[in-house]
């Protein structure tokens, strides 16, 4: 346990070190954060209760989304191009033999990075945006601890999502097309471009039961105050879900790839 | 699959000698910008050899990256399955705004797509190995890893494109508009390359700061497939007067569409893309030259 600990506080100082990549970082989200505020705008002027949200949630959702994107990795989960790597050369190898288990290692690791993210990348364009438009602020003091919450289950699936993705290279070794891919899925299921109960019918219905539904859409509506008490405990329990899931799926595969390493010697 | 190394050939020569001569011929000279696409063939065609050697993974990325930009379009489709209008903007004109400014930024990633990867070279001490092959150093570092999945966004916006002129109803064709629409695709794809070098030169100096570029690029783009009446008018105003991404497409666009320009701009200001393209260029070469020039290895 202390190991993990050491390993997470690690990915924090690490991302930490970067200051002008973060500062770059929060520049780009709040550029975004406008160009996306104002398509909106325009939208919700044409249509004021779209996807049960007025003008404020929609415009909270967008810079939820710009806040997230690094911390829930929307667009990548910002570990799995150095553990590709590692798998393509044969480094892999030598990680296993470590007296640590792979993926409990990169989990403690990347739950560092998602944490220095939420405070170098995601509050930054939040103020900016709360400061620049007027967006629905939560009513409840209580809300914020559960949209933390839900923000930290969000961050877990996209590990688990990742690390899945990264873990295909065994098979694959050029883990490109993969990764575009799941790229691709965080970009639009996650409700990214635009929220997921605004995606019209099946569309929606699948698209919010996916698991990237859990890394935006999901704690959006906790911060906006749409789940509470046994509600709120069930968007939870389907983040929780999908974690296990993922997470398991991801220790079969682990433990398929590492018999592979054996054989192939690395 | 390592990158070939041409360093035999530039043993003896001096390599800030070099990295002074690359600098200067390659953006001005005739001769310069014959040795830089030259090179820039040779190095993609490397990685193009490359990219195909692992066909379902090269398969796979160009799909991706087709249906990515398309599901870019999706958004749009869905956001016109809600309303009839955005900003007083009908679905073909936004779609021919969409399909223009994809296009154009299509081209410029294809070719310069690679410069952002230019800051981990600069932070790792690798670019030394650039600067030491006798060729220019833009054409080597813009063809670096030359991804071909990234004709997949050329295609979609010209998809787009095309599909938004079919449906486009109530213009009047003339021939200079007609013209106009390809001189719109060709300035407006140098003036996202001329940004992206711009971008990539700042690196020289912010070697982490690469994603700034992507706001002005990527951001541009989204911005651009939106019509101008939708934005604060603060904001178009930065887009016209100080990084002219209006030339892209707004501007020759809106003149197609027979709109009045954003901004107070003057009518005349639609044919001036290609200027606009040019002066982005001389900049951004002025600013590659200066951060070459800065440039001093890690020293590790």
């Amino acid at each position: 346990m202390r190991l993990y600990a050491t390993v997470a506080a690690g990915g924090f100082r690490r991302h930490a070190t970067y200051r002008v990549a973060t500062a770059a970082g929060v520049f780009t989200n709040t550029v975004f954060g406008f160009i996306l505020s104002y398509t909106y705008i325009a939208l919700w002027d044409a249509r004021p209760t779209l996807g049960g949200y007025d003008m404020g949630d929609a415009l909270a959702y967008v810079w939820i989304g710009q806040g997230l994107i690094t911390v829930c990795g929307l667009m990548g989960g910002g570990f799995e191009e150095e553990l590709i790597e590692r798998i393509r050369t044969g480094d892999i190898a030598v990680d296993l033999y470590r007296p640590a288990d792979l993926q409990t290692w990169w989990f403690a690791a990347n739950l560092g990075r998602a944490a220095y993210q939420l405070l170098g990348r995601g509050i930054a364009p939040m103020v900016f945006g709360a400061l620049v438009f007027d967006l629905t602020l939560p009513d409840s003091p209580w809300t914020w601890p559960a949209f933390l919450g839900s923000v930290a289950l969000g961050a877990i699936v996209s590990f688990a999502l990742w690390y899945l993705v990264a873990l295909s290279a065994f098979w694959l070794l050029d883990g490109q097309g993969v990764v575009q891919a799941a790229w691709l899925g965080g970009l639009f299921f996650s409700g990214m471009l635009l929220p997921l109960n605004v995606f019209p019918g099946a569309l929606g219905e699948v698209a919010r039961m996916l698991p990237w539904a859990s890394m935006l859409q999901v704690p959006a509506d906790v911060y906006l105050g749409r789940y509470e008490g046994w509600g709120l405990l069930g968007v939870y329990a389907f983040q929780a879900g999908w974690a296990v899931v993922l997470l398991a799926t991801g220790r079969a595969v682990q433990a398929a790839a590492t018999r592979k390493v054996v054989v192939q010697g690395g | 699959m390592d990158r070939a190394e041409h360093v035999d050939r530039a043993e003896h020569v001096d390599r800030a000698e070099y990295a002074g001569r690359g600098a200067g011929e390659e953006a001005w000279s005739g001769s310069g910008v014959a040795e830089s696409w030259r090179t820039y063939r040779m190095v993609a065609a490397m990685w193009i050899r490359s990219t195909l050697a692992y066909r379902s993974s090269f398969a796979l990325t160009f799909l991706s990256s087709l249906v990515a930009t398309f599901f870019d379009f999706v958004v749009i489709l869905l956001m016109f399955g809600q309303v009839r209008g955005l900003g007083g903007f009908s679905f073909a004109e936004v779609a021919f705004l969409y399909g223009a400014t994809g296009t154009s930024f299509g081209l410029a990633d294809l070719v310069m797509g690679s410069l952002p990867r230019m800051g981990k070279r600069v932070r790792d001490g690798s670019l030394d190995t650039f600067l030491l092959r006798p060729a220019p150093v833009l054409a080597q570092v813009a063809a670096d890893r030359f991804a071909l999945r990234r004709l997949g966004r050329i295609a979609q916006g010209l998809l787009v494109l095309v599909w938004g002129l079919v449906v486009l109803e109530g213009v009047e064709w003339t021939p200079l508009k007609v013209l106009l629409v390809p001189v719109m695709l060709l300035s407006g794809a140098l003036i996202f390359a001329a940004l992206m070098v711009l971008g990539a030169s700042l690196l020289f100096w912010l070697q982490d700061a690469g994603e700034v570029t992507s706001s002005f690029t990527y951001g541009g783009n989204t911005m651009l497939q939106y019509p101008p009446t939708i934005f604060a008018q603060d904001l178009v105003r930065g887009v016209v007067y100080v990084v002219p991404l209006a030339f892209v497409n707004w501007l020759p666009a809106l003149y197609v569409l027979g709109r009045t320009p954003p901004a107070g701009v003057p009518g005349w200001a639609a044919f001036a893309s290609p200027l606009v393209a040019a002066v982005c260029c001389a900049v951004a070469g002025l600013a590659w030259r200066a951060g070459l020039r800065s440039y001093q290895s890690t020293g590790s």
